[in-house]
């Protein structure tokens, strides 16, 4: 009898009592997942702001940055992660390496898109209001620039928050965990939690930049990307 | 520098370079199934987005087809394809068709959009029918960005192959995937390199292929395609 049960039981893709007893361990994966996509973009920007407006300035600056972050964006994430683990372990440090290194290509490359997309005329004439080089690219240029910037913030937050699934595999994965719980216990309820939200959290992500581009810069609607 | 000179070791070791878990088997597996999922996703992919490219319709569908990929994760979306169709290469095939999709739709439906219409017009003028329009005049202009998507495409999918191996696939994932699994940071660092070296020589050897495949004349007009291709990654 008791074998009969294990036989015939078919795992349903969504288990809602399991659901149920454990929102706490789905809104900590959840928390996880949003913190280390914020570290990522934020950190990326961080670093993408100086490096893009150094190449725009410099411009035989310019290919040697896109060509070396090119080539960090084209190792695939879990053979950088693997890369990185025995200098910087198995943890948040080696996650946001990687997930910074990604984030950097797309966040310079549309600054730089921006950047160049001001027409020669305004510069013209932001020279002949006096101007001076700083004041232009804080005043006129990098505002201007907005609209590209936005877009990269966008596909790098989309993006990223893809890969955090895949940061499971050295410890931390965010909504990752879920996935990789229903891959080693063969239970399809937490693979397909960690699945959707992920996928919901980046449609989410995207619409609520969407939204915040609209009330910083009404004037755009550019989607570039 | 022992971690670095255990892994040359490794590299060195014979017993690599042999049998079903040796360098080049593990390779051919890696390429192998890389190489069928971008062909059945281009044989998808391209004829809808230079369809849609052609006609001018559904962009925002073209362009944010990129948007929904690149939110899908992969490592998810190979776990479920594995409980769906079970053990085997069919799953693995079956999610990497699917992540290599979204940037050859987008990318070619936008290189035919950006065909010049006084271009197209004046392919009319000179009596070209519409079929012979698209094939001797749009598409060797839009050759740029439609081999850009199947570049981007491709490295996605070599790099997603790579995770595979948690699914029980083959290729350098395995080294990676067991070297996780048995503490061999040794064995995990000597794969991460190989996957790394292979997703850097799909990316060059595509580009070559797309340097020969675009038309001379044509060639110094824009910024690189590698510039304008839509940025895509999920693995």
């Amino acid at each position: 009898m008791p074998t009969g049960i294990f036989l015939d039981y078919v795992d349903p893709w969504v288990n809602w009592a399991w659901l149920s007893t454990h929102i706490a361990l789905i809104t900590d994966a959840l928390q996880q997942h949003l913190l280390l996509t914020a570290i990522a973009v934020a950190g990326g920007l961080a670093l993408s702001l100086p490096m893009g407006i150094a190449a725009h300035r410099w411009p035989s600056l310019r290919n040697p940055i896109l060509a070396v972050f090119g080539v960090v964006y084209t190792i695939p994430s879990l053979a950088l992660f693997a890369l990185l683990v025995p200098y910087t372990g198995l943890g948040i440090v080696t996650a946001e390496v990687g997930l910074i290194g990604y984030t950097i290509l797309i966040l310079v490359r549309n600054l730089l898109i921006g950047l160049e997309s001001v027409p020669p005329e305004v510069l013209d004439a932001a020279d002949g209001m006096g101007y001076r080089p700083t004041a232009r690219l804080l005043r006129v240029e990098l505002p201007l620039a907005l609209p590209a910037i936005f877009a990269g913030v966008r596909i790098a937050t989309v993006t990223t928050i893809g890969l955090v699934t895949i940061t499971a595999l050295i410890g931390l994965g965010g909504l990752g965990q879920l996935i990789d719980k229903g891959l080693i216990e063969n239970f399809h309820t937490p693979l397909v939690v960690g699945t959707v939200l992920s996928i919901a959290l980046a449609l989410v992500a995207d619409l609520a930049l969407i939204g915040a581009q609209r009330i910083a810069i009404p004037w755009s609607r550019d989607t570039t990307g | 520098m022992t971690h670095i000179s255990n892994v040359v070791r490794w590299f060195a070791d014979p017993a690599h370079w042999n049998g079903p878990d040796g360098i080049p088997q593990r390779l051919v597996e890696h390429i192998q199934i890389s190489a069928e999922s971008v062909a059945i996703g281009a044989v998808i992919a391209l004829p809808i987005g230079i369809a849609l490219g052609h006609y001018g319709r559904f962009g925002n569908l073209a362009i944010n087809i990129s948007n929904v990929g690149r939110a899908l994760p992969s490592f998810g979306v190979l776990v479920l394809a594995f409980q769906v169709f079970g053990l085997g290469n069919l799953p693995i095939l079956v999610a990497l068709v699917a992540l290599a999709i979204p940037p050859m739709v987008t990318n070619s439906y936008v290189g035919l959009r950006e065909v010049d219409p006084d271009v197209r017009e004046a392919a009319r003028g000179m009596g070209y029918r519409e079929l012979a329009q698209l094939l001797r005049v749009e598409l060797p202009l839009a050759v740029p960005l439609v081999m850009a998507g199947i570049r981007t495409s491709a490295v996605q999918v070599v790099a997603t192959a790579t995770l595979a191996a948690l699914i029980a696939g083959g290729g350098f994932g395995r080294y990676v995937i067991d070297g996780f699994a048995q503490q061999d940071y040794t064995k995990l660092f000597a794969g991460a390199l190989l996957v790394a070296v292979l997703a850097m020589a799909t990316e060059l050897s595509l580009s070559a292929v797309e340097r020969l495949l675009v038309p001379r004349g044509i060639r110094l007009q824009r910024a690189p395609a590698a510039r304008r291709a839509t940025a895509f990654k999920t693995a």
